[in-house]
């Protein structure tokens, strides 16, 4: 049996009802962890203080952000190509997910930014990058919304993902251009000389596992709800014929 | 020659008609019969590649097939020569001699699309079939809002210049066009409720 | 391919809206910015190349879902998708058609609106420039939004919503271009930038249009 079978609606109802539960139940357990040991077990920070805490939610929510971004991506190649339903659904799925987190990053981001640089917004190329992904993830949703044949929406919305995917790319160079910027770098990268320290470094692996724990509960979540909804539907269409 | 062999075509995800076999040879002409909703517009559809089969294949030379439909595509900012002289040119052939007199459009030819009745519009879009120079051409009710003099200039059209030059038609019509084509009524192949290969399927 | 921009630019000519509603539009938009910002030349001359650049983007995108709906709605859009006009081939020349009638008249005009915002004078020549680079972007970017939402009865406002973040980057790189050359800076880079998006939407674009356009009219 291919890992595709899978991907059936019905097989998939089936396995992920038992997995469910656990994953939220685990993505719980890692956010309390993560949250309570980085708000209240961490030193501040020698230059930015008990604000520097915000990066538990700041910096987990703009990863799943893009992440979420790339899933939708895979998902909708994998429908273009093999043309499996639950692929599609599960990319409409991911959207709403994806703007949550986007929203999340931006406004942790206002309010760490705040007392840091001393405003709330500024036209930042990291900030104003997640802007324009903000928008993106509007107006993929927006045409999902739009279209009554459930095909075609899958489809269409699997093009204007890919076309989306590299003008985003583009916008973000675009916009390094435009701006050289406030934001500090990468607070995580594999070189370890510009890391954050491991005091701050492992409650924000938890954080951080939390979230794409969260991430993929919801959207198995959300993928069932669409599955159901497009069964009522299928079973509709065949009542009405009969 | 056109073949189809188990054709299943669906409209919207859902399966209309199911395993249509037929064949006509070059200089022919098939009429498709059956009640309004059969799925005779689908099936022109499919045949002329608008829309992807189910199942089955269709058989006819490359590049060969015309589709014309209700919709002419006639632009009512164009003349009636530069309707057919921008399809004559898509189609990289010439206006033939003749064309506007077999439709009856030898004094339009200088009046705007958008001036014209809905008949003399249709004779328009039929016109548009004799410039095109395709071989196979699948017609959805191509008489519509046509008189009874219209459809015979139609219909000699299709006889005399059309089909004896080794052309093919499929037509869907509820009208008698005169023609000595035999007729495929599509009642028998209305897909089952729970034929299979539709969109919804895997939800079912 | 000649047939139908030859036959687009007929009808746009035609139905009259294509070349005067754009630029009406682009010129309203610009006399508009002094009545909200304030009439301090310096101020004005300073955000010129970016009112310019807004302007000219709204204007095209405008009339961006009149490229497919009319031929979706006459059927003649079907009737191209059976000729043996390759469908890739008709989205790039319709992008063209868009932009002969809303990009071009809109560089041309453009000089004299930044006259009225009084744009620094080293910057017209970057301005006619980055306009004539970066517009067809603007119209093949407009094509594949259009061809995206043709099937939709109200695909208006949902085509402005889909479109605009599209835009970002053409935006950016053009808009920087003029700005730095009115500060007098080397604005090469942004319009080698700016080509690059053209060029590439033009070489990619028309593929993905095409089967957007297939999968609307099945």
């Amino acid at each position: 049996m291919s890992m595709w079978e899978y991907a059936n609606p019905k097989l998939f109802m089936g396995w992920t009802r038992p997995v469910l539960p656990w994953m939220f139940a685990s993505a719980g357990v890692c956010l309390v962890v993560g949250l309570v040991w980085g708000f209240f077990f961490t030193p501040d920070d020698f230059r930015q203080g008990s604000t520097v805490k915000i990066i538990y939610l700041h910096v987990p929510s703009a990863l799943m952000a893009i992440n979420a971004w790339i899933m939708m991506l895979v998902a909708s190649l994998i429908w273009v190509v093999r043309r499996h339903h639950v692929s599609a659904l599960a990319a409409r799925a991911a959207a709403p997910v994806g703007v949550v987190f986007t929203l999340i990053a931006l406004f942790t981001g206002g309010i760490w930014g705040q007392p840091m640089w001393g405003t709330y917004w500024a036209w930042d190329p990291r900030l104003t990058s997640f802007l324009i992904l903000f928008l993106f993830y509007l107006g993929y949703i927006a045409l999902w919304e739009a279209i009554e044949d459930p095909d075609t929406a899958a489809d269409l919305t699997s093009v204007l993902c890919m076309v989306g995917s590299v003008f985003a790319i583009l916008s973000r160079y675009a916009v390094l251009f435009w701006n050289q910027g406030l934001h500090q770098g990468a607070s995580l990268s594999l070189d370890k000389e510009e890391n954050i320290s491991d005091v701050f470094w492992f409650p924000l692996l938890v954080c951080i596992a939390g979230f794409v724990l969260l991430f993929v509960a919801l959207v198995l979540m959300r993928t069932r709800t669409e599955i159901r909804a497009r069964r009522i539907r299928a079973l509709e269409a065949r009542a009405r014929r009969a | 020659m056109l073949t189809v062999q188990n054709l299943t075509c669906a409209r919207g995800g859902v399966p209309v008609l199911a395993d249509v076999s037929f064949a006509v040879e070059a200089g022919r002409t098939l009429i498709l019969r059956g009640p309004n909703g059969i799925g005779k517009t689908t099936l022109l559809r499919t045949l002329a590649g608008l829309q992807p089969a189910i199942g089955g294949e269709v058989t006819f030379p490359e590049d060969e097939g015309a589709y014309a439909s209700h919709a002419d595509g006639i632009k009512t900012a164009l003349t009636v020569t530069e309707n057919l002289s921008f399809w004559a040119d898509v189609h990289g052939a010439p206006l033939p001699d003749g064309i506007f007199e077999t439709f009856d459009l030898a004094d339009l030819r200088d009046r705007l699309g958008g001036t014209l009745s809905a008949g003399q519009k249709r004779r328009l879009g039929l016109a548009r079939l004799g410039v095109i120079g395709r071989k196979v051409l699948f017609l959805d009710e191509p008489t519509v809002s046509l008189d009874g003099f219209s459809v015979k200039l139609f219909a000699d059209w299709l006889q005399n210049a059309h089909l004896a030059a080794g052309g093919i038609a499929v037509i869907a019509t509820h009208i008698d066009l005169g023609l000595d084509a035999p007729e495929l009524d599509l009642t028998p192949f209305k897909a089952a409720d729970d034929a299979g290969g539709g969109s919804d399927e895997a939800f079912l | 391919m000649i047939a139908l921009l030859l036959r687009d630019l007929r009808l746009a000519i035609r139905a009259g809206g294509g070349f005067g509603l754009g630029l009406a539009f682009f010129l309203i938009v610009v006399v508009l910015v002094p009545f909200g910002v304030g009439p301090e030349t310096e101020l004005l001359s300073r955000i010129a190349p970016g009112i310019l650049w807004v302007a000219s983007l709204l204007a095209a995108l405008l009339s961006l879902d009149r490229i497919f709906a009319l031929d979706y709605e006459d059927g003649s859009l079907a009737l191209l998708a059976t000729s043996p006009l390759p469908l890739e081939g008709a989205a790039m020349v319709k992008a063209l058609a868009h932009w002969i009638t809303t990009g071009l008249p809109l560089t041309l005009a453009a000089p004299a609106l930044g006259f009225l915002l009084s744009l620094a004078p080293e910057a017209y020549a970057y301005l006619l420039v980055s306009l004539m680079i970066g517009t067809p972007a603007l119209s093949m970017i407009g094509t594949f939004g259009a061809a995206l939402t043709v099937g939709l009865r109200r695909g208006g406002l949902l085509l402005s919503l889909l479109v605009l973040p599209l835009y970002v980057p053409t935006l950016i790189f053009g808009a920087e271009a003029v700005r730095r050359g009115a500060e007098g800076l080397d604005p090469t880079g942004a319009l080698m930038l700016m080509a690059g998006i053209t060029a590439g939407s033009f070489a990619l674009l028309p593929f993905a249009t095409a089967a957007v356009l297939r999968i609307n009219l099945r």
